[in-house]
């Protein structure tokens, strides 16, 4: 055997190994989903079944929890994403001697852990409206969403800044020059320009809300979410109505993922199409100069 | 900080925040010479006001002042709301006292069970760190430099699918693999190696296991990201002039991809300290994490205050050990958090 | 009549370095006028000064006879075509072309007329629906211009806007630009570095080298008439030869250099003793024949280029001389290392302070 067989065979066992680790507990997970077997186990399968289904949509705090998650994942939308946003566009205007440290600071949230960011949340927001007489803004719900927002919004930052740095400043003052106030050049031109990325900041800071636990877990409170409702059951004990909300989620993101991969290669066929007419038109452009030099 | 007898005063924080912001752009330090628009001009009234108040928000009302205001009631005494304000309310070293000694009534000289969970926790951290560096560094270079786009497209997708499951349906999913009558139990059993079902929720085992499978995904990315920038064309100089593969890997690669492997381990540790599903439900009841004890300080103790010291003392943990890899790896922060 | 473009004492600094150093000039209603120099020299800065985003460190701009200062680029009567055209990718050729109407809020019935009206002059009518990235390099680029026109701008300035394209595209838009201005009739100030460009479109060219303007004139005056030696080599071919004034006798002198005493055209009346350069065109160059100027040296190379020849020939001071040839005499140019002289007429050679 060559070496590059032997390569070859290792780096197939290894792939093999990675692969199991990573997709095995799912798998495992998604097949107790469907065993009539009370215990979540694969094997024996003891016959197949869809009521831990049925269970899990009975179950009134689930319910409960997700529409809590979802409320609390589309306000965290609505927060985060023009954070981030300011906060990137701010990033490359600050002057250069203040610039580390606002960076340390709106990067911070990122390095710290969840747990430490939804009891300081808590411990603020408590001790603010005790003062103010605010107690209606002591509010799980409230909380939960400004916490998640805290380290959601500097993600959110991260991906604006890489758009950002794309931007040809050239746009800016074209728009400029042809008579648009500033605020008409950023809702006119760096708005759309950005739209790929408030799109995919968007979605980032929804999914980042929806399944986050550590900073939520505190400051929620009294009211619960999916993942708290979640954490609870199964610290109660296992039962495959978990199994079952596990292949219900990865069933939503299987069908979100192939249609933004539909999405995409249609923007991507769109995209040939238009280079392709450029081109076209390139050479039809050089054909007529050569024409018409020949006839001159 | 604030006592409960209510000061109106307190809605000008906003107010003077945003002023602080408004007169930091107004007075900006412009270079000799140069001449060069206000802030306002530059981005214009609307968008510049939406910039201040947006980022003064975020950066005073949801960043600073929570984690000040934690810090603070972490040095104060544990008082029912009547008292707080009052004459008991006074500052203190009793949570971090707490923390090293225990209570005045236990038996031990020393709080073992916390210390012995906190030097564990960030010890434990550590491993599950390098673990995953080790298990995703080869994975990592070969989406970087040996395999095809097409297939590191594919590969990626591969790799982000699990991760679309929250954390705790997939501690759920090793929970069920590694229970007394999970299926690795069952296999070993099945195979007569064992004869008693091995308890590797006892031994935090799932634990370990869960813990890195959780944040494998980081390791990947920030690898990938740093490998990725390598011109093959030095791996190939290399191998041209004889390097075995194991120093190609230790003298041109790693050294290369550092801050990727920094930022890794950074991202990796902090996420395992900080983490709470992995230890609530893959911990067994023996296993000390510190985060659940932590939790424990507000849910069952009722205590927050020391909760806040407790989690001063994670976050004082978690900053240290980024300084030390910036120190160590001669890196900036801002080559780690990409 | 007012000056279209009036610069008066204009003078920007970065910092330490100064970009434009105390420019004065008139720019007339109607003009191609165009800033030719190297990159670095300053014109771009003069650009952007007139067209608003570069803030004079002294000095006044004034356009149509009034004062630009503290007045923004989104209220000056004029319009810039950026380099890379800076051309909006998300919107079609019509939204681009009516952008500045658009934010002027002039009503949607005016704009799609005026867009047509323009469409038309580019003779781009029926894509207007088009996306910039289905166009080709010369469509886009009378897109870029219809843009700035559609706002009627006193003053069309042009940044290089045609250094992406390719050779030929490039001498076929230089027609078009130049068939766009006599149309439209409004002033166009144009920047390059590209001396080709700057003779063949402009009424008149400023050329200039750091920061300052060397001379001012038309195409023929720049090329045959350079004022200085920055001129004379920067515009067109030209060889050199540094030295010192010996003799004047005239109009005419005397100077010494590495490869012998020369005598050229001075213009300038520069005394005895005055360190100068000779200029001598490679096209004013004479191979095969004794003149009243010979240089003499050995054969280098012949570089064969269809109509003309270009010849070099290495003098005894170890520099380079070229002669452009038209016709048989090329062909009789030795092979490598033969001596040979070439020699040129005193009325053809030019002496400028060094």
């Amino acid at each position: 055997m060559s070496s590059k067989t032997v390569m070859n065979v290792m780096l197939a066992f290894y792939m093999a190994i990675f692969f199991g680790f990573l997709f095995g507990p799912l798998i495992v997970m998604g097949v107790s989903a469907f065993n009539t077997s009370t215990y979540p186990q694969v094997y024996p399968i003891e016959g197949l079944t869809l009521s831990w289904f049925e269970k899990l949509l009975n179950d009134r705090d689930m319910v409960y929890g997700l529409k809590n998650s979802l409320w609390i994942g589309m306000w965290v939308v609505v927060v985060s994403v023009p954070l981030g946003l300011a906060a990137a566009m701010m990033m490359s205007q600050i002057y250069s001697k203040a610039r580390s440290f606002y960076y340390v600071i709106v990067v911070s949230p990122v390095l710290t852990p969840g747990v430490i960011i939804g009891i300081s949340t808590v411990v603020f927001w408590r001790d603010l409206t005790t003062a103010t007489n605010s107690k209606f803004l002591y509010d799980g719900v409230f909380m939960a969403v400004l916490g998640q927002s805290s380290f959601i919004s500097a993600y959110c930052m991260l991906m604006f800044m890489s758009r950002l740095n794309r931007f040809d400043r050239a746009q800016e003052e074209a728009g400029l020059d042809l008579g648009a106030s500033q605020t008409q050049v950023f809702f006119h031109i760096l708005l759309p320009f950005l739209r790929p990325a408030i799109f995919s900041s968007a979605v980032l800071a929804f999914l980042s809300s929806f399944e986050n636990y550590n900073t939520t877990t505190f400051a929620i409170l009294a009211d619960k979410t999916l993942t708290t409702v979640l954490a609870g059951r199964v610290r109660q004990g296992t039962t495959p109505a978990i199994s079952a909300l596990a292949v219900l989620i990865i069933a939503v993101t299987v069908v979100g993922a192939i249609i933004y991969e539909i999405v995409k290669r249609r923007e991507d066929r769109e995209r040939q199409a238009r280079l392709d007419a450029a081109h076209a038109a390139e050479l039809r452009e050089l054909e007529s100069i050569e024409k018409a030099t020949h006839h001159a | 900080m604030l006592s409960s007898t209510g000061h109106p005063f307190i809605f000008l924080l906003p107010v003077l925040a945003i002023a602080i912001f408004w007169v930091m752009a107004k007075f900006e330090p412009k270079p000799v010479g140069v001449t060069k628009k206000s802030f306002f001009e530059r981005n214009g009234t609307p968008v510049a006001i939406y910039l201040i108040v947006a980022v003064a928000f975020w950066s005073l009302f949801m960043i600073v002042l929570p984690q000040l205001f934690m810090v603070e009631m972490s040095f104060r005494p544990k008082l029912p709301p009547i008292e707080m304000g009052g004459p008991k309310d006074l500052y203190t070293f009793e949570n971090y006292h707490y923390f090293i000694y225990g209570s005045t009534t236990s038996s031990d000289a020393i709080n073992w069970v916390h210390i012995k969970a906190f030097f564990l926790t960030i010890f434990a951290s550590l491993l599950v760190a390098l673990f995953n560096f080790a298990l995703c560094y080869p994975l990592a270079f070969y989406m970087a430099q040996v395999a095809r786009p097409a297939r590191v497209r594919f590969l990626l997708l591969l790799l982000i699918a699990p991760y679309w499951v929250n954390e705790i349906l997939r501690a759920f999913a090793f929970r069920i693999i590694f229970s007394s009558g999970g299926l690795i139990n069952k296999i070993l059993l099945g195979m007569g190696w064992v004869d008693q079902p091995i308890d590797f929720i006892g031994n935090d085992i799932a634990l370990y296991a869960g813990l890195g499978y959780a944040y494998m995904l980081m390791m990947i990315f920030s690898l990938y990201n740093a490998i990725e920038t390598l011109d093959h064309a030095q791996i190939e100089a290399a191998r041209d002039l004889g390097a075995p593969w194991w120093h190609i890997h230790a003298f041109i690669v790693i050294p290369f991809a550092k801050p990727g492997i920094a930022s890794g381990c950074t991202l990796v540790f902090m996420l395992s300290a900080g983490s709470l599903a992995a230890p609530l439900v893959l911990g067994g009841p023996r296993s000390l994490w510190f985060t659940p004890i932590l939790y424990d300080r507000f849910f069952q103790a009722f205590n927050w205050p020391q909760g806040a010291a407790y989690a001063f003392i994670l976050l004082l943990a978690c900053v240290s050990f980024v300084l030390l890899v910036l120190r160590l790896g001669r890196l900036s922060l801002g080559e780690i958090a990409k | 009549m007012t000056a279209a473009v009036e610069i008066d004492h204009l003078t920007v600094q970065f910092g330490l370095f100064t970009a434009v150093k105390d420019v004065s000039l008139q720019i007339r209603q109607g003009e191609f006028f165009s800033f030719l120099g190297p990159s670095g020299c300053g014109k771009t800065t003069i650009l952007r000064a007139i067209s608003g985003f570069q803030d004079p460190t002294q000095g006044v701009i004034r356009i149509g006879g009034q004062d630009m200062s503290g007045i923004g680029p989104n209220q000056r009567p004029t319009a810039l075509i950026f380099q890379n055209l800076a051309l909006f990718p998300l919107m079609t050729v019509s939204e681009n072309i009516g952008y500045g109407l658009r934010v002027r809020g002039v009503p949607k019935a005016d704009r799609d007329r005026k867009v047509d009206e323009l469409l038309n002059l580019i003779a781009l009518s029926d894509q207007g629906h088009k996306k910039i990235e289905e166009l080709s390099g010369g469509q886009k680029q009378r897109v870029a211009i219809a843009r700035a026109l559609a706002v009627e701008p006193k003053v069309l300035l042009l940044d290089e806007p045609l250094s992406a394209l390719d050779l030929k595209l490039r001498q076929h838009m230089r027609n078009e630009l130049r068939a766009i201005q006599r149309r439209v009739g409004v002033t166009f100030i144009y920047i390059t570095h590209d001396q080709g460009e700057a003779l063949t479109m402009s009424d008149r060219i400023a050329v200039m080298n750091r920061g300052k303007i060397e001379q001012v004139g038309n195409g023929r005056d720049v090329y045959e008439h350079p004022q200085t030696s920055f001129v004379a080599s920067f515009v067109g071919e030209n060889n050199g030869f540094t030295g010192t004034i010996t003799k004047i006798s005239g109009d005419q002198a005397e100077i010494e250099t590495s490869v012998g005493r020369l005598v050229g055209l001075n213009k300038k009346s520069l005394p005895v003793g005055t360190k100068a350069t000779l200029f001598i065109r490679p096209e004013a160059m004479q191979f095969g024949a004794q003149g009243e100027n010979n240089l003499s040296g050995t054969a280098a190379d012949a570089a064969y280029e269809g109509m003309t020849t270009h010849l070099t020939m290495k003098a005894h001071d170890g520099s380079s001389i070229v002669a452009t040839l038209t016709g048989a005499p090329a062909r009789e140019f030795p092979s490598q290392g033969s001596s040979v002289s070439f020699a040129f007429a005193t009325r053809d050679a030019l002496i400028l302070p060094a």
